[in-house]
């Protein structure tokens, strides 16, 4: 039987090693930026105000956690049950996801101590002010979303140390009461969610329309917006699907593909909807004849356009979609491809006139968004290990449970 | 969800209506469509009349309290050699380029922010921490400043500036028209000082009319633009040159407003949250139509939601 339930494994492996090891680089350059200011770290200067940090951990970090609100849609609010194991590392990936784009806006800005300004001082005509609102709001439904499975591991299994142990009881008790309220208004929230995501996955599209005459013409467009929440949707399963089987790859469990073939079905047909909303925007505007010239930039839009056309193709092809390799690395093409795309959007294609020294991010940049992004890898993998969130056969997590046992005392982690 | 029946999920359902509906009824602030007086200043700058003396830079630094050497060490002109723009500690800076018709009179360009009738700092900042006043200024609070560095990103002249050494309150700076001094002094500090007149301020409408009469009369001298008349809808400061402006470093650009798409864009996403409801009424809907009946499940049993709790383990 499957169960969504905690996974059994080690946490310490050669992996999560190097991966602690990237996370104190980053850690380090983090310290830097907050004793003495951005420039420091960063190769940021009046000219290109934003880089890395804005196109990679706020830019892709949004759009890569889309499968939230994407996978919330499809199994919550069309209710396909058989989904629904798809639903929860896919919450847990968006939760951690947004939180994470959370620090990289309080790394970001410069007046981190007033990060909270937004809340009370409202600026309507502001697409970034939009985007923050919608995110700071999402985030908090995420966290209400993912309750149900804090009170599901706790109830009936209280058990606090011995001193406050009298405290067992009213803990469980709350804890039921907060589970049987959440269950009553929890689709509320779940609309709410992809309500919300729509919204600030467009409005992300937004915020570079600004930029006018600074953004390069291959990528500034009135669709922008458009274009931004169709490649969200598009890279939702994707996620999904490659985070799903390293997961299980890592944590030797059998892959989902009944569930993860049927996603990579459906993939090609929203990739195709937003290829096609791309390369008519292309047309429509004439901008192909920025791609002639062949240059730096127009390469960088030629990657952008593989990277999504060739998953295209390849998600065609039943025999990819019911392998676990092939799925493996159609759904990293189109990762790949939105990763690159936010990239060109916010630093790429931003070309600030009279610019004397183009920018490329700094090894202090490098290293604050590696950092986190293996801090990020590494909470993920402590809450699976520690709530029900990957669903599991039952009967094989018996026997790790006993295998574990016989190599000493253990008890949830 | 699984326990939820029909009448809880209407209830909540009307609540939600209920207040979203009242939200939807408070109008969302329009900056960029607040009046600008007739009388709203603007300023000239005549580059054939610039002779580079830079006083305008010391001068500005006075103004702000920024520090700055003597005003003897700005005649050297050493520092023309390279192309300068504003940063944190010179809001205005003057820039000298080469002059076809007579090499001996280089052109000189002061830049500096050039107060936009319709800013796109404005209209971008996040927490609405510049303001366009009614006589034209646009200023900014440090007060409010989250230093997101949005308004450098959209500004089209590229102004804005931000203080990167610093780690606690760091400024975003520009030119402020010299906003506080003005309540005193007639002129900003920069048309104060200039030696030569090669900054003219006055009513917006009176500048651009001047500068029409300047170019007539000077028809060999200057090309026939007044730069910042409509560029990007018009600003406080106007150029005229006898160069093509983008030679002089002013980037050629489109006569719309800046702020003018992606506020629309924003208004038709967010008109009177009516598609954000809609979108949440659809959802609800489909939510409602497709609601798992019992025995309906036809392709994979769910497991998940029986035995799920407790146990022992
Ligand atoms: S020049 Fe730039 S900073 Fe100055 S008002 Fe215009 S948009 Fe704002
Ligand atoms: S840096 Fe400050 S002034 Fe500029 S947009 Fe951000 S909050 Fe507004």
């Amino acid at each position: 039987m499957m169960i969504p339930w905690p996974v059994k494994h080690r946490f310490l492996t050669p992996g999560v090693f190097v991966l602690i090891l990237i996370a104190l680089n980053g850690l380090v350059f983090l310290g830097i930026r907050f004793i003495s200011g951005i420039g420091a770290v960063t190769n940021l200067n009046d000219y290109t105000p934003w880089g890395l940090w804005i196109g990679v951990d706020v830019g892709a970090g949004v759009a890569l956690a889309a499968g939230g609100f994407t996978s919330a849609a499809l199994g919550h609010i069309m209710h396909r049950e058989h989904y629904h194991a798809i639903v929860r590392p896919a919450l847990l990936t968006a939760m951690l996801g947004y939180t994470f784009v959370a620090f990289a806006v309080f790394t970001d800005i410069g007046r981190f101590y007033y990060i909270w300004h937004p809340l009370i001082m409202w600026n309507g005509t502001s697409a970034l002010f939009e985007v923050g609102i919608c995110v700071m709001i999402y985030m908090s439904v995420l966290y209400i979303e993912f309750m149900p499975i804090v009170t599901e591991r706790f109830i009936g299994r209280v058990d606090l140390p011995d001193f406050i142990s009298f405290l067992n009881k009213p803990v469980d008790r709350f804890l039921r009461y907060i589970d049987s309220r959440l269950a009553l208004t929890m689709f509320i929230f779940i609309i709410a969610g992809v309500v919300l995501s729509t919204l600030h996955q467009s409005s992300l599209g937004t915020l570079m329309v600004i930029a006018g005459q600074k953004m390069h013409p291959l990528w500034q467009t009135p669709i922008l917006p458009l274009l931004f929440l169709l490649s969200a949707i598009a890279v939702g399963f994707p996620m999904i699907m490659f985070e799903s089987l390293l997961a299980s790859r890592s944590f030797k469990i059998k892959p989902e593909m009944h569930i993860l073939s049927r996603l990579g079905v459906m993939m090609s047909p929203i990739l195709g909807v937003y290829i096609a909303a791309k390369i008519g925007d292309l047309f429509i505007r004439e901008t192909f004849k920025y791609i002639a010239p062949l240059d730096g930039t127009a390469w960088m839009f030629i990657v952008e356009m593989a990277l999504i056309i060739i998953p295209f193709f390849l998600f065609l092809s039943k025999k990819i979609t019911n392998s676990v390799l092939g799925l493996f690395i159609a759904s990293a093409f189109v990762i790949a491809g939105v990763l690159v795309n936010r990239i060109n959007n916010f630093v790429v294609a931003y070309r600030p006139f009279f610019n004397p020294v183009e920018y490329f991010p700094s090894f202090g940049e490098i290293s604050v968004t590696l950092g986190c992004i293996a801090m990020l890898v590494l909470v993920y993998r402590a809450i699976v290990m520690i709530f029900p969130v990957i669903t599991q056969d039952r009967k094989d997590v018996y026997n790790k449970m006993i295998e574990l046992d016989k190599s000493g005392p253990r008890r949830w982690i | 969800m699984k326990n939820q029946n029909r009448r809880d999920f209407l209830k909540t359902a009307a609540g939600i209506g209920a207040s979203i509906g009242i939200a939807g009824s408070v109008k969302p602030a329009k900056a960029s469509e607040k009046t600008l007086s007739d009388d709203r200043f603007g300023i000239l700058v005549d580059t054939d009349v610039c002779v580079g003396c830079r006083h305008c830079e010391w001068a500005c630094r006075v103004a702000h309290n920024i520090p700055t050497p003597d005003l003897d060490t700005y005649s050297d002109n050493s520092v023309f050699k390279e192309y300068r723009r504003t940063d944190a500690s010179s809001l205005t800076v003057v820039n000298e380029f080469e002059n076809e018709k007579n090499s001996a009179m280089p052109v000189h360009v002061k830049t500096q922010c050039m107060h936009c009738e319709h800013p796109a700092c404005v209209s971008a900042c996040i927490v609405g921490a510049f303001s366009k006043l009614e006589d034209g200024s646009v200023v900014w609070d440090g007060d409010k400043c989250i230093g997101c560095r949005y308004c450098m990103v959209a500004c089209p002249f590229q102004i804005p500036t931000y203080d990167y050494d610093r780690s606690i309150d760091p400024q975003i700076r520009k030119c402020d028209l010299c906003f506080e001094k003005r309540k005193t002094e007639k002129l900003p500090a920069c048309v104060n000082i200039c030696p030569n007149e090669a900054l003219l301020f006055g009513k917006r409408d009176d500048i651009v009319r001047i500068a029409k009469s300047r170019i007539k009369r000077k028809y060999d001298v200057y090309i026939d633009h007044i730069y910042g008349e409509k560029e990007i809808g018009g600003t406080s400061w106007m150029y005229i040159a006898g160069k093509d402006f983008e030679k002089l470093k002013l980037p050629k650009l489109n006569y719309s407003p800046a702020p003018g798409i992606s506020e629309s864009i924003q208004h038709g996403i967010f008109a009177y949250f009516v598609p954000p409801v809609t979108l949440y009424a659809l959802l609800g809907t489909i939510m409602w139509i497709t609601r798992k009946k019992k025995g309906d499940d036809s392709e994979i049993k769910d497991e998940t939601n029986q035995d799920k709790k407790g146990g022992a383990l």
